[in-house]
């Protein structure tokens, strides 16, 4: 059926003629899906002979399709496990693009300000052990704060996403409890709390939920002006997220040669901890010649001329260093 | 009892031209006549006129509307065995246990569906508790009370309920319902039916009784639609005779009408039970995501269809995926069962019997 398809696509394609466009179809991750699709537009004014086509489906359906081989390229937040290399058929090149960072959000009756949360304390929230925001913890951490005698309810996604994986993957590399208990993933067996749809949905519910504290996408609490707190990072400074920090958090990161690296809970000074990359998966031994070197071309531009327009969507771009060594990579391995 | 001896109709022995002309036919009797004598001498001419070769569209009409009725039936084994198939690894896994495992643990790998099904079960049931009073009120109020002018614009209203897409009810539910029932309503309830174990624990405002209310806003517009449909079909001659008999309106509209529509209004409810089972938006939004079975309705709960739209396009391995077509085939044996339960209900009440008034 798909080959008979195929051929009838071929025999379209040979009569419309050479100037007939070709297609990348990429799928995968919704997080980055508003840079891709700038890119993606922006590149096709430039190259009229490429379409792309991304579909933001999500990270683990986007793995999925590059395993089964129905897509040119997928997208993840996660960096596939090993096990899911090893069941590939199909070799891939995790090749970063953008930065993405997680912030704890709040609302706290009466707390208007920045509050300061070191590592365990977040833990502790998030595993229910610190159930109430007059605690000790959180007062030694916030002087200046004078918290109300509140519950606290946590908020999580409920739906699979990058965001609870990069939230869950720094909360098991800074607490063993958690890392014992419940690990991380995109969907992963929450101690306490209440689950939200989305980033509207984790936000809906901590704005309607007095003492709730939950997690979103930097990006989503920029351009919604949502209120969030600062991390202690390893350095053991209090970092607030924004663009410069997250690129901070890539910066001095020991790369290992096939770029999948957790950079959550960083070393420098500057840096945020609760950051990730995220990756275009590109086959790196495809059938269509012509597609790949398309690619190989589409991959170049996008972290060169792309890498320009990333801040005007509040992504964080990545930092030159690491740019160079993907695209020196991506050169070397696919062929 | 003697045949009749005339050769057209021997089976009616009632056939008012043999009877004695002593006997006055009734109003009835004459109209049966007429009408069947009107019937025979038409299908007489359309015998007349119709050539023989038409017999081929009549087996080509059978054999289309054959195949249409077949479709159906292939349609539901097509998709029980696409269920069954992709949900082979974890059936493999976990056996039957899988469906009353309590455990929902995608880091580890371990599946169980209980709390699932529990919260899919009791929000309908909570939303059919709410909305069958409810909606046949408006169905009585529409079809035996109301003003003619303004039944036209309940109807409209009814029915436009039933349009608002179920995304927006979500919305609605969580920036204005979840609020009034975390602030007004949630305290209340615990205040004054705290001791049943239903309403205690901390209030969110979201959880099992929100998405509970706003099921029953969702299915109110079904059940109220048809069994307006079912009230209405009700014979007028039924009231008549019910009034006749000395009746209040009340004892009118239980015996005279819902007694008579009883059939048709449990086929509204199974149809809207229907719809709240396989809702997944709305609850989704408001229902708190958590698989856990708790007594008071107050606490976050989980449902089949959520849990499906929530993990599936970001599960990776493939015993999470099997596991969530595991929970696709749960939720098609609950519904399955609930129907059966359901159609069992009718014939108890019917007593075998066929109804005499339906949807």
């Amino acid at each position: 059926m798909i080959r008979a398809l195929r051929v009838l696509l071929c025999i379209f394609a040979l009569t419309v003629g050479v100037l007939a466009q070709t297609t990348l179809n990429g799928a995968g991750a919704s997080f980055p899906y508003p840079i891709y699709s700038k890119w993606f537009s922006e590149y096709h004014n430039q190259h009229s002979d490429v379409q792309i086509n991304y579909q933001s489906v999500g990270s683990g359906a986007g793995i999925r399709q590059v395993q089964a081989g129905t897509v040119d390229f997928g997208a993840t937040d996660g960096p596939m496990t090993d096990e899911q290399i090893a069941a590939s058929k199909v070799r891939v090149l995790h090749v970063p693009t953008v930065l993405g960072a997680v912030v704890p959000a709040y609302n706290i009756p009466g707390v208007s300000g920045e509050v300061k949360f070191p590592p365990d304390v977040l833990a502790g929230i998030f595993l229910g052990k610190i159930t109430n925001w007059s605690d000790a913890t959180l007062a030694k951490a916030n002087p200046d704060i004078k918290f109300p005698n509140q519950n606290i309810t946590v908020v999580h996604r409920s739906d699979g996403s990058g965001t609870s994986y990069i939230f869950t993957d720094y909360l098991s590399k800074i607490s063993s409890d958690w890392s014992n208990t419940t690990g991380k993933g995109t969907s992963v067996k929450w101690p306490v709390g209440v689950g939200g749809k989305g980033n509207e949905g984790v936000a809906g519910m901590i704005r309607s939920l007095p003492g709730s504290i939950g997690y979103v996408e930097l990006i989503y609490a920029l351009q919604n002006k949502i209120n969030y707190g600062s991390v202690k990072n390893k350095s053991g400074a209090f970092v607030k997220a924004s663009l410069e920090s997250t690129t901070a958090a890539a910066q001095g990161v020991k790369m290992p040669p096939d770029f999948r690296v957790s950079i959550t809970d960083p070393p420098g000074k500057n840096a945020y901890p609760i950051a990730s990359f995220t990756w275009l998966l590109i086959p790196t031994n495809p059938a269509d010649k012509k597609k790949a070197q398309m690619l190989k071309d589409l991959v170049q531009w996008c972290l060169t001329t792309g890498e320009a327009m990333v801040t005007s969507l509040s992504y964080a771009p990545l930092p030159k260093e690491v740019a160079d060594k993907a695209l020196d990579t991506l050169k070397q391995q696919v062929k | 009892m003697a045949h009749s001896p005339n050769p057209v109709n021997p089976s009616d022995p009632m056939e008012p031209a043999q009877k004695p002309v002593t006997t006055i036919p009734t109003l009835a009797q004459a109209a049966t006549e007429r009408k069947t004598v009107a019937f025979t001498s038409a299908l007489d001419r359309i015998r007349k006129t119709r050539p023989r070769s038409s017999k081929i569209p009549d087996s080509v009409f059978r054999l289309l509307i054959l195949l249409t009725a077949a479709s159906v039936f292939a349609i539901v084994v097509f998709i029980v065995w696409e269920l069954v198939d992709k949900s082979r690894l974890s059936l493999h896994q976990f056996g039957l246990g899988f469906f009353y495992g309590r455990d929902w643990d995608p880091v580890n790998d371990q599946y169980g569906a209980l709390p699932f099904v529990y919260g899919t079960l009791v929000s309908s049931f909570l939303a059919l508790l709410i909305a069958v009073p409810l909606s046949v009120g408006v169905a009585v109020y529409v079809t035996e009370m109301c003003p003619i002018r303004l039944r036209s614009i309940i109807s409209f209203l009814v029915e436009l309920l039933a349009a608002i897409p179920s995304v927006i009810y979500g919305l609605w539910a969580i920036f204005v319902l979840a609020p009034l029932l975390r602030d007004r309503v949630q305290p209340l309830l615990a205040k004054t039916l705290g001791w049943t174990g239903l309403f205690t624990g901390p209030m969110y405002g979201i959880g099992m009784l929100a998405a509970g209310i706003i099921l029953a806003i969702m299915i109110v517009p079904i059940i109220a639609s048809i069994t307006r449909e079912v009230l209405s079909a009700v014979p007028q001659n039924q009231r008549e005779a019910v009034l006749a008999l000395g009746a209040t309106r009340w004892e009118m509209i239980r015996m005279g009408v819902l007694r008579n529509a009883r059939i048709g209004i449990v086929g509204a409810i199974i149809l809207g039970l229907g719809r709240a089972l396989g809702e997944t938006m709305a609850v989704t939004m408001v229902i708190g995501n958590r698989p856990e079975i708790s007594k008071s309705l107050f606490a976050p709960a989980y449902t089949m269809a959520s849990v499906i739209a929530n993990e599936f396009s970001e599960a990776t391995g493939d015993l999470y995926l099997s596991s969530l077509v595991q929970i696709g085939l749960a939720l098609f044996l609950v519904t399955l069962i609930v129907n059966a339960l359901a159609r069992l209900l009718v014939w108890s009440i019917t007593g075998g019997t066929a109804g005499r008034v339906r949807a």
